[in-house]
C-alpha cells in the first residue's frame, strides 16, 4: 500500500514533468534550452522580495514574485542582445549569476534578520524539496499543466511555425516577438511552479531532457511533443518512486538521473536516429556500395 | 608584521580567486563559450565529492587535478552528445552539466550524512570562515586557502602570458589559427581544463555561483569598455578586484552573504558599463544616433532653404526663406523643432519677421548638400536602371554621407556635368 503523502508527491512530480517536458520541447527546438536555466536562477530574488513584502510563506504570492523576476531576467537577456555587443551566451550567464547572487544575498539577509525567515524554507527552493509537495501544490501544478496544454493546442500551428521557421512566420505576418514572449512566459510559469519541488539547477534538466530524448524517436512535431510529455511524466514518476522507496536518496538528483538515463538509452538505441541504428545503417550502406548494389 | 585583519584577508582571498576567474573568463566571453564555463563550474561537483572521498580534504592539488579532469570530461561529453547524438549544442550542454551536477549532489548528500559538507556550502562557498583557518608563512598568519589560490593565480597569469599569441589567435580566428599550425583544438581543451581547475580552486572560498559570475561578468564588462585584448584582461582583473572590495563592504554593512554580494557588485559594475561605456555603452549609442538624426534634419532644412533661394532667383517662387512651420515640417516631426533650434544656435539660419533665412554659412552648407544630391542623381541616371522618378529617394538618403573627396570623384566620373537628370543646375561647392 502506498502512503497518501507519496501519492501526492508522485502526482505532483508526474504532472510537473509532463508540463516541463511539453514547454521545454518548444524551448529546445527554438534553441533556447539554457534560457530556462537562466529563468530558474533569476526567479530567486523575486521569491525573496515577495516574501519580504507579504511577510509569510504564502505560495501563490511567492510564485508571482518569482515569475516577475524570472521574466525581468529574460527581458534583460533580450535587452543586452539587442542593444549591446554582449552575445547571447554571455548575457544568459550574466543574468543567471548576478540574479542568483542577489537571491542569495536576500535569502541570507532574510534568514539573519527576520524571525519567521528561517521557517520560510526559502533555501529549499535552491536545491528543491520534493517530499515537501502538498495537495495544494499538486492542484496548482495540475491547473498550470492543463492551462499549458490548452494553450499549446490552441496555438499549435503558430507554435510549430515559430519553432521551425521564425523568418517565414514573420513574413507571413505572425507576431513572432509576441509568440516568443508567450513561450517565455509559459516557460517561466513552469519553472516557477517546479522550483519548490526540484530546485533551481535541476529544473533546467526537466526542461531540456524530455524534448531532447523525444527528438531521437521521431521527426514529427506532434509525436515529439506527445512523447516529451510522456517522458517528462515518466521521469518524474520513476525518479520520485525510487527516491521514496530507498528513503535516503534525495528525489531531485534521482529524477534528473532517471531522465539522463532515458536520454542516453534513447541516444543509443532509438530506431533510425539512435547511434546504433545509424551505425548499422552506415555499415549496410558501405556494404551495398562495395557490392555495387546501389544503382 | 602585516595584519590585514579578518576583513582584509577575506577580501584578499576573494580577489585572488576572482582575478584568476576573470582572466580566463575573457577568453570564454570572446569565444562565446560563457555557458561552457557555467556548465563546467556545475559539473565539477562530482569531482569534488570523489576527491573528497578519496583524500578527505577539501583543498589541495588532488582536488584541483581531479576537477581539471572533470572539466575536460564535460567539454568532451558536450561535444560527443552534440556530434554523435546530433543534439543542438546548448541542449547537449544542458543535458551534460545537469546530469553531472545531479551525480554531484547525490554523492555529497550521501557523504553529508557522515561529515560536514553539504551542497549549500559548495554552492555559496564559505568565505566568511576561510580567513579563520590560517597557516604561518614567513611569520605571517595567512589563510590556508591562499596557499592554493595564489599559485593558481600565478599559474593562470603565466598560462596567459606564455600562450598569449596562440590564445589570442584561437580566440578571434580559430580557423586561421589551425591553418597556421597552432593546435586550436588542443588549446581549447587546455583552456577548458584550466577553467575547471581555477573553478575548483575558488570553489571552497567563494562557491559555484560566484565562480560563474566572476568567469563571465568582469570579462563582459571589460568587453564593453575596450577593443584590445591586453586591456580587456587588465580591465577584467580590475573589475574583479573592485567587485570583491565593494561586495565585501556591502555584505558586511547589510550582514548578508559575501559571495552573493560580490556577484551583485560585479553585476552593478557591468550595469554601469552597459549604460555609460564610452563607445559601446547604450547611452553613447543613443547620443550618437540622436546627433545623427539632428544633423540630417538640420541639413534637410538648409537644403530646402538653398532650393527656395534658387527658385526665387529663377522667379519660380515669390519669397525667399521658410516659415518656421514649413521648416519644422521639412525636418519631420518633433525632431524638426530641435533641428531648427540647433541651426539657429550654430548661426546657420536667422529669423526675420517670422521667416527663416540662411546665413552665408548656412547657405554654403545647403549648397553643398544640394550639390551632393544632384551629383548622386546624375550618377544613378547614368549607371543604374532606375527610372527618372525613382532617383530622388536614394539621393535624399545618401546626400548626408557624401564628403568633399567623394564629391570630387563623382564630378570626375560624370565628366563635369552641368545639370542633374531633372535639368536642375548642379551648384558649385
Amino acid at each position: 500500500m502506498i502512503a497518501y503523502n507519496t501519492l501526492v508527491v508522485l502526482a505532483g512530480v508526474g504532472l510537473l514533468g509532463a508540463a516541463a517536458g511539453l514547454v521545454g520541447t518548444f524551448a529546445t527546438l527554438r534553441r533556447r534550452a539554457l534560457v530556462g536555466d537562466a529563468l530558474a536562477h533569476a526567479a530567486l530574488p523575486g521569491l525573496c522580495v515577495a516574501f519580504l513584502l507579504i511577510g509569510e510563506r504564502w505560495l501563490p504570492g511567492l510564485l508571482l514574485g518569482a515569475l516577475v523576476s524570472g521574466l525581468v531576467g529574460v527581458g534583460v537577456i533580450a535587452f543586452l542582445r539587442r542593444f549591446t555587443r554582449i552575445k547571447e551566451d554571455a548575457a544568459i550567464g550574466i543574468v543567471l549569476s548576478v540574479f542568483f547572487g542577489l537571491g542569495i544575498v536576500l535569502v541570507t539577509w532574510i534568514q539573519k534578520t527576520s524571525t519567521t525567515g528561517s521557517k520560510a524554507g526559502l533555501d529549499s527552493y535552491i536545491l528543491g524539496k520534493t517530499a515537501g509537495i502538498v495537495l495544494a501544490d499538486v492542484q496548482l501544478i495540475g491547473l498550470v499543466a492543463a492551462a499549458i496544454l490548452a494553450l499549446v493546442l490552441l496555438f499549435y500551428k503558430e507554435a510549430k511555425l515559430l519553432v521551425f521557421d521564425p523568418d517565414f512566420a514573420r513574413v507571413q505576418g505572425w507576431p513572432v516577438g509576441w509568440l516568443d514572449f508567450l513561450l517565455m512566459g509559459l516557460l517561466a510559469v513552469v519553472v516557477v511552479i517546479g522550483l519548490p519541488a526540484v530546485g533551481v539547477v535541476l529544473m533546467a534538466a526537466l526542461l531540456i531532457l524530455p524534448g531532447s530524448t523525444a527528438r531521437f524517436w521521431s521527426d514529427r512535431f506532434g509525436v515529439i511533443l506527445t512523447l516529451a510529455t510522456l517522458f517528462g511524466a515518466a521521469t518524474g514518476l520513476v525518479g520520485a518512486s525510487l527516491s521514496a522507496a530507498t528513503d535516503t536518496l534525495p528525489a531531485g538528483p534521482i529524477i534528473v538521473l532517471v531522465g539522463t538515463a532515458l536520454f542516453v538509452a534513447s541516444a543509443l538505441f532509438a530506431p533510425r536516429r539512435g547511434v546504433v541504428a545509424r551505425w548499422l545503417d552506415d555499415r549496410r550502406f558501405r556494404r551495398e556500395l562495395r557490392e555495387g548494389a546501389v544503382p | 608584521m602585516i595584519d590585514l585583519g579578518l576583513a582584509g584577508w577575506t577580501i584578499v582571498v576573494a580577489a585572488v580567486g576572482n582575478v584568476a576567474c576573470a582572466l580566463l573568463g575573457c577568453y570564454l566571453v570572446l569565444r562565446r563559450l560563457s555557458l561552457l564555463g557555467d556548465a563546467i563550474s556545475h559539473a565539477v561537483l562530482p569531482g569534488i565529492a570523489l576527491a573528497y572521498l578519496a583524500t578527505g580534504q577539501l583543498n589541495g592539488p588532488a582536488i584541483v587535478l581531479g576537477a581539471m579532469a572533470l572539466g575536460l570530461v564535460t567539454t568532451l561529453l558536450t561535444e560527443a552528445v552534440h556530434r554523435i547524438g546530433d543534439v543542438p549544442e546548448d541542449s547537449s550542454m544542458g543535458v551534460v552539466f545537469t546530469g553531472l551536477f545531479a551525480v554531484g549532489v547525490l554523492l555529497i548528500s550521501q557523504i553529508a550524512n557522515r561529515v560536514d559538507l553539504d551542497p549549500g556550502c559548495v554552492l555559496y562557498g564559505q568565505i566568511e570562515i576561510v580567513p579563520l583557518d590560517t597557516v604561518p608563512v614567513l611569520g605571517v598568519e595567512v589563510p590556508r586557502a591562499l596557499l592554493t589560490l595564489v599559485p593558481v593565480l600565478l599559474a593562470t597569469v603565466a598560462f596567459v602570458l606564455l600562450l598569449w599569441k596562440e590564445l589570442k589567435l584561437a580566440a578571434f580566428d580559430p580557423e586561421l589559427a589551425t591553418a597556421m599550425g597552432i593546435p586550436a583544438a588542443l588549446l581549447h581543451y587546455l583552456l577548458m581544463a584550466w577553467v575547471a581547475g581555477v573553478t575548483v580552486a575558488s570553489f571552497e572560498a567563494v562557491g559555484a555561483i560566484l565562480v560563474v559570475a566572476m568567469l563571465i561578468v568582469p570579462a563582459a564588462t571589460a568587453h564593453l569598455l575596450t577593443d584590445r585584448l591586453g586591456w580587456m584582461l587588465v580591465v577584467a582583473a580590475v573589475v574583479a578586484v573592485l567587485a570583491s572590495v565593494i561586495g565585501y563592504r556591502a555584505a558586511a554593512y547589510l550582514n548578508t552573504s559575501v559571495a552573493g554580494m560580490m556577484a551583485v557588485a560585479a553585476g552593478g559594475l557591468f550595469g554601469l558599463a552597459v549604460f555609460f561605456a564610452p563607445r559601446h555603452g547604450v547611452l553613447s549609442r543613443v547620443w550618437r544616433t540622436w546627433r545623427l538624426a539632428l544633423r540630417i534634419a538640420g541639413e534637410d532644412v538648409l537644403g530646402e532653404l538653398y532650393r527656395r533661394g534658387e527658385a526665387v532667383e529663377q522667379k519660380a517662387a515669390e519669397e525667399a526663406g521658410l516659415t518656421l512651420a514649413e521648416a519644422r515640417r521639412r525636418a519631420g516631426g518633433w525632431i524638426g523643432i530641435l533641428a531648427v533650434w540647433d541651426l539657429r544656435r550654430q548661426g546657420l539660419v536667422e529669423e526675420r519677421g517670422g521667416r527663416l533665412y540662411p546665413t552665408p554659412a548656412g547657405l554654403k552648407r545647403g549648397r553643398f548638400l544640394v550639390r551632393s544630391h544632384r551629383l548622386w542623381e546624375s550618377l544613378l541616371e547614368r549607371h543604374s536602371a532606375l527610372p527618372l522618378d525613382h532617383l530622388h529617394d536614394p539621393a535624399e538618403r545618401i546626400e548626408h554621407f557624401i564628403d568633399p573627396e567623394l564629391q570630387d570623384e563623382l564630378e570626375a566620373l560624370l565628366e563635369q556635368a552641368e545639370t542633374d537628370p531633372h535639368g536642375k543646375r548642379i551648384p558649385d561647392r
